[in-house]
């Protein structure tokens, strides 16, 4: 099947100040990723905190344009910002993010918010009202809590409000980036059974960003690592949570904790969370992998295929010998 | 003896009361959680507790630290009998280091009101305490500021300035929450070396449930400004008997297990202003009766240990079919 979004060598840099001489000196916050996603797919994206996630979620959607690659939706390219058609695509692709105060307007209504795609996009005129109690349904929101105002409502229901606000415009691609993680775990099991439903009822693509790997495991078909901007590996999300190839994804897999379980058993990193203006040689991860060998300072790996998973690591087949 | 005894703790803001008498004990060397959703007071509890509320925060009850009352000290004395004994790290790491002072001075001065440690000594204990913390090369990051350090290493810096004064008793508030998964576990893992190097008891408030079962010994569940339950650990995870509890679990997604549906628990924590009477869980308590409408249950030891405030509790699992 072809897929509905696929990226190539996809690449980002930031400017970061001047170096002497005025020369700016740029970071690399995403490098060289390939992606590739299958119409209903949900493809989780995990990693540590600066490791490119966002920028990464921006890409796809087309918010910014990549300092190098591609992005193909529906196997066309992505259209340059502000023209005609990718004023369409954005209709079709939306964003949900973390604070759902900051991505609401404090003075309007929910009613007014959700509906406000629909005056932008040009859509369901004339029968707007019943559009919105259509999205407040679909989203669990009570009829009686279209005249309320944001704080009026609790974390959860803010959060739903702003994903019918993204379902207005019928989008067929969501990028949800850290959608749950301002919220308490009850809240955000409903947060997260509704993305589901979605998926499984609409069969709406989604790119779910989240430091959360339970709730990772639970709502993503297939899961991308990312470290310093690089996919360190990819795999089913059943896969890569019990058996974990590349070094980082065990770390961050064990760090987990589990209820009713001690400490034990767990691989604590040493060393330094990453820092993207100062990559390390050689694999980016090798000052603070505790399997790392000389050449691993020296030499880049590469994602090399196994089966349905991939994983970027010099090492993959000297343990797994022994 | 307890070293620190809590009893009927209560506090209001401008009249609307957002703790309703908390009781709470720590032995020496223990370490105690402290769970329950946003706004349930876990914070306050400590706040009032060590006397850090602003001025129009209404304290009453009993704290007791090795026979010393502290409500109603003024917090000059309170500071005094308290010193160094008892040190908080708070929620928000951002207001509790200076941004314009270097961090080994920031350290050194906590040394010098602790420990009346000055000059040299101070410097090579601040060193010591960064190293002991993990912060890499500590003696020539002395003189860096805050913003020249992660996050996650700001948190442990914080730690190093809590220790400073070879406290009995660390209150850790949501310690690791804004941090990385492989951070986390980098702090959870110092906090335990710490318990067992320096054998100082812990208060671990957090929302996550297995962070709290990895470091404690204990924990308490809190709802709306109450505990409804209280126990070891092994017990209370395996048998949580509130359904509170029992609903945090349910809740929680399992990254050993198949996609599932998660069993959220429906309907909202209650606004402070406008408790429910009887028991506060009740309006989303599915095991609700009309007694829980009308009555408060009271916060009851229980035959296997442990305590609970619930009419009608989750059942104890026949034989070996344990809650996983
Ligand atoms: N607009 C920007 N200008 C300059 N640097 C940026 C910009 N946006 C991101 N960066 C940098 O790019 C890197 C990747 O950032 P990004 O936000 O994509 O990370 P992330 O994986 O989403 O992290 P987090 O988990 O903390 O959200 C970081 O080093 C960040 O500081
Ligand atoms: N300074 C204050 N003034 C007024 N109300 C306050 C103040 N501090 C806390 N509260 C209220 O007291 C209640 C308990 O707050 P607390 O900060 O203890 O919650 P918490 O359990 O620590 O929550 P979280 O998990 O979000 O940190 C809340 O209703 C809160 O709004
Ligand atoms: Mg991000
Ligand atoms: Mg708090």
């Amino acid at each position: 099947m072809t897929p509905i979004l696929q990226t190539r060598a996809l690449a980002q840099d930031y400017v970061t100040g001047r170096r002497l001489f005025g020369t700016p000196a740029t970071l690399r916050a995403v490098d060289g990723v390939d992606l590739s996603l299958r119409e209903g797919e949900i493809l989780g994206i995990v990693g540590e905190s600066g490791s490119g996630k966002s920028t990464l979620g921006r890409m796809l959607l087309g918010l910014e344009v990549p300092a190098e690659g591609t992005v193909r939706w529906q196997g066309k390219p992505m259209p340059a910002p502000r023209t005609a058609a990718w004023r369409r695509l954005r209709a079709q692709m939306q964003l949900i993010f973390q604070d759902p105060l900051a991505a609401l307007d404090r003075t309007m209504t929910i009613a007014a918010q959700i509906g406000e795609p629909l005056e932008i996009h040009g859509l369901d005129r004339g029968h707007e009202a019943e559009r919105v109690a259509e999205l407040m349904a679909r989203v669990g929101l009570r009829r009686d809590q279209a005249q309320h105002y944001p704080h009026e409502l609790s974390g959860g229901q803010r959060q739903r409000v702003v994903i019918a606000r993204a379902l207005a415009s019928r989008p067929r691609f969501l990028v949800c980036d850290e959608p749950v993680s301002a919220l308490d775990v009850s809240i955000q099991a409903q947060v997260v059974n509704l993305l589901r439903d979605l998926q499984e009822r609409e069969k709406l693509t989604m790119v779910f960003i989240s430091h959360d790997l339970k709730v990772v495991r639970n709502i993503c078909d297939r899961v991308a690592v990312m470290y310093l901007g690089r996919i360190v590996e990819e795999a089913p999300s059943d896969r890569i949570f019990a058996d974990p190839r590349h070094p980082y994804t065990q770390a961050l897999v064990s760090s987990v904790p589990k209820p009713g379980q001690g400490l034990d058993g767990r691989i604590i990193l040493t060393g330094e969370p990453p820092n993207p203006a100062r990559r390390p040689s050689g694999c980016a991860f090798h000052p603070r992998c505790p399997r790392a060998v000389p050449t691993c300072a020296t030499t880049v790996p590469v994602l090399e295929p196994q089966g349905r998973r991939s994983a970027a690591c010099l090492r993959l087949h000297a343990w797994e010998a022994v | 003896m307890s070293f620190v005894s809590i009893r009927d703790l209560r506090v209001s803001f401008s009249g609307v009361q957002v703790l309703h008498g908390i009781d709470l004990e720590i032995s020496k060397g223990e370490a105690l959680g402290l769970v329950g959703e946003s706004g349930c007071g876990k914070s306050v509890t400590w706040l009032a507790a060590l006397g850090l509320l602003p001025g129009k925060a209404t304290v009453s009850g009993s704290v007791m630290l090795e026979g010393t009352e502290l409500i109603g000290t003024p917090r000059r004395r309170i500071e005094a009998v308290r010193g160094a004994r008892i040190a908080m790290i708070f929620q928000d790491p951002s207001s509790s280091l200076n941004p314009v002072q270097r961090v080994g001075r920031q350290i050194c001065e906590s040394l010098a009101l602790h420990r009346g440690l000055r000059g040299g000594v101070a410097r090579a204990e601040a060193i010591r305490l960064l190293d002991l913390v993990g912060i890499p090369s500590a003696a020539t990051r002395m003189n860096l500021y805050p913003h020249e350090f992660s996050g996650g290493q700001c948190q442990r810096i914080m730690i190093a300035m809590a220790l400073a004064g070879e406290p009995d008793l660390l209150i850790a508030d949501e310690p690791t929450t804004a941090l990385d998964a492989t951070i986390q576990a980098q702090i959870l893992d110092l906090l335990g070396r710490l318990r067992r190097q320096t054998g100082m008891a812990m208060v671990f408030i957090s929302h996550d449930l297995g962070a709290v079962s990895a470091v404690c010994d204990r924990a308490a569940v809190m709802y709306a400004g109450r505990i409804v339950e209280q126990g070891e650990i092994g017990p209370l995870f395996r048998t949580p008997r509130h359904p509170y509890t029992r609903g945090l679990f349910d809740a929680l997604p399992d990254l050993d297990a198949d996609r599932r549906r998660l069993v959220p628990i429906e309907g909202t924590v209650p606004d402070p202003k406008a408790l429910p009477g009887g028991c506060a869980f009740a309006p989303r308590c599915t095991r609700a009766s009309a007694l829980c409408h009308s009555d408060r249950p009271g916060l009851k030891p229980q035959a296997g240990g442990g305590r609970l405030a619930c009419f009608h509790p989750v059942p104890l699992p026949q034989r070996a079919e344990v809650y996983a």
